[in-house]
């Protein structure tokens, strides 16, 4: 392994200077590396977060890649590390290290509608992306931005979602699986959105992120409306060890998610997705 | 009756519709609007229209007793409200209320099942459509049935 390689494997301590309970048990962290500057990151990324003790998992990151005071990520606790992370308190320190993978096609966008369909915790990768728009929201076309939620009192973001859905220049539609009495929005998949939405398929490119049959059949629901594949891009999700394509823990076919992904377009994988055992 | 065929054609389910089937179909369609609240179909009533949403969103709705009613799908402009018309024994399986001011070009269901009756073409071109249109909705139910985002890792 060169040394390049060797460095890129060593994280950096980071202090978490904040943390935002988000709805089913997820969290968001703030955190800020010790002694060091905060990496520059694109709409997209990932780093590799370690818990001393118990591991390293891979989680995009999910704040404003414009603020560069700290490192924000969007953590659900499903397994052993993501749960440690989850239970962190302001003054604890993990280890970073990244950014890595591929980004958002933000520079591809420009001059296009942009259509963002998150799914569940999907809205967390999306939403630096989602932050980069609307600061040089001239530069692009219509922006929608289609969530889907598994209930209402489950909707990540929401007083973000409320605030973006109160611009004039943004389409902001909002669906749960399951309502409740009390919900008076949409209800029904997030797929099903998309021939509601006011936008030219012709022109438009599309961000996806969520569980990857969400991410299957939105793509398939965006072909039916006229958006090409190789103006779809998915955020995949594998089990990332070394993140810099040298460990193959991730190899999805002929690619490596962590450094061919996690953002790829789906002209270049379609065939791929529908392959239950990759 | 040139402006609801108008309305009709450029309706997205009857997009690309012969013009002379629209004229057929809009033939038995009429403008309707709902106010918030106001149903547009009860559970087990005869299904004698459905309607082209043209303005505001529907909900379709399960009662069970002592309960509020349970929200199974929402539905809005350029969309169908109403598929039970079409087969038999023409009952409707839900309701469907406003959730807002609703405007809709409304198809009494008993002239059009006589028209497709006497006019296989026009049936099957219905048929096609609705049948693409109740696939998608199993699809969709099926996918909020998986309840994707309860999930670890979702």
């Amino acid at each position: 392994m060169s040394a390049a390689a060797l460095d890129a494997m060593v994280p950096t301590p980071s202090r978490v200077v904040g943390r935002t309970r988000e709805v089913a048990g997820s969290l968001t962290v703030e955190l800020v590396p010790e002694g060091g500057a905060i990496p520059a990151f694109l709409p997209g990324q990932f780093n590799m977060l370690y818990a001393f003790g118990r591991g390293e998992v891979a989680i995009s990151l999910s704040g404003d890649p414009a603020d560069r005071s700290r490192i924000v990520h969007t953590v659900r606790p499903v397994g052993a590390v993501s749960t440690a992370i989850a239970n962190l308190e302001v003054g604890g320190v993990i280890g970073v290290r990244g950014p890595y993978g591929s980004a958002w096609p933000m520079q591809e966008a420009l001059g296009r509608d942009v259509v963002v369909v998150a799914g569940g915790l999907g809205l967390a990768p999306l939403r630096p992306a989602i932050y980069h728009l609307l600061r040089v929201r001239e530069h692009y076309g219509r922006v929608i931005i289609l969530a889907g939620m598994r209930r209402p009192d489950e909707i990540l973001f929401r007083n973000e979602l409320e605030g973006w859905r109160g611009r004039l220049d943004v389409e902001v539609h909002v669906t749960v699986d399951h309502a409740d009495p009390g919900w008076h929005g949409n209800v029904g998949v997030v797929p099903a959105l998309i021939p509601r939405a006011s936008f030219d398929p012709a022109r438009a490119i599309a961000l996806v992120c969520g569980p990857e049959i969400m991410m299957r059949y939105a793509a398939g629901t965006l072909q039916d409306a006229g958006v090409s594949p190789d103006r779809i891009y998915v955020s995949m999700e594998r089990n990332m060890k070394c993140a810099i394509g040298l460990c193959g823990h991730c190899q999805f076919g002929p690619t490596f998610v962590c450094k061919d992904g996690a953002v790829m377009r789906l002209d270049r994988i379609a065939g791929l997705l529908s392959v239950a055992e990759i | 009756m040139a402006g609801l065929e108008n309305i009709l054609l450029q309706h997205p389910f009857f997009r690309g519709l012969e013009a002379q089937l629209g004229v057929a179909v809009s033939g038995c369609g009429r403008n309707v609007r709902f106010e918030a609240g106001e149903r547009l179909f009860r559970e087990g009533e005869a299904a004698n229209e459905f309607f082209l949403l043209r303005e505001g969103r529907i909900a379709l709705e399960v009662h069970s007793p002592g309960q509020p009613p349970a929200v199974l799908l929402t539905l809005g402009a350029g969309e169908i409200a109403g598929v039970s018309w079409l087969v038999a024994p023409y009952r409707w399986a839900f309701d469907g209320r406003a959730l807002e001011r609703v405007h809709a070009l409304g198809i009494d269901a008993r002239c059009l099942r006589a028209k497709c009756d006497a006019d296989h073409d026009l049936g099957y071109e219905l048929l096609k459509r609705f049948l693409a249109l109740s696939i998608r909705r199993l699809h969709d139910t099926r996918l909020q049935h998986l309840d994707v985002y309860g999930q670890p890792g979702a």
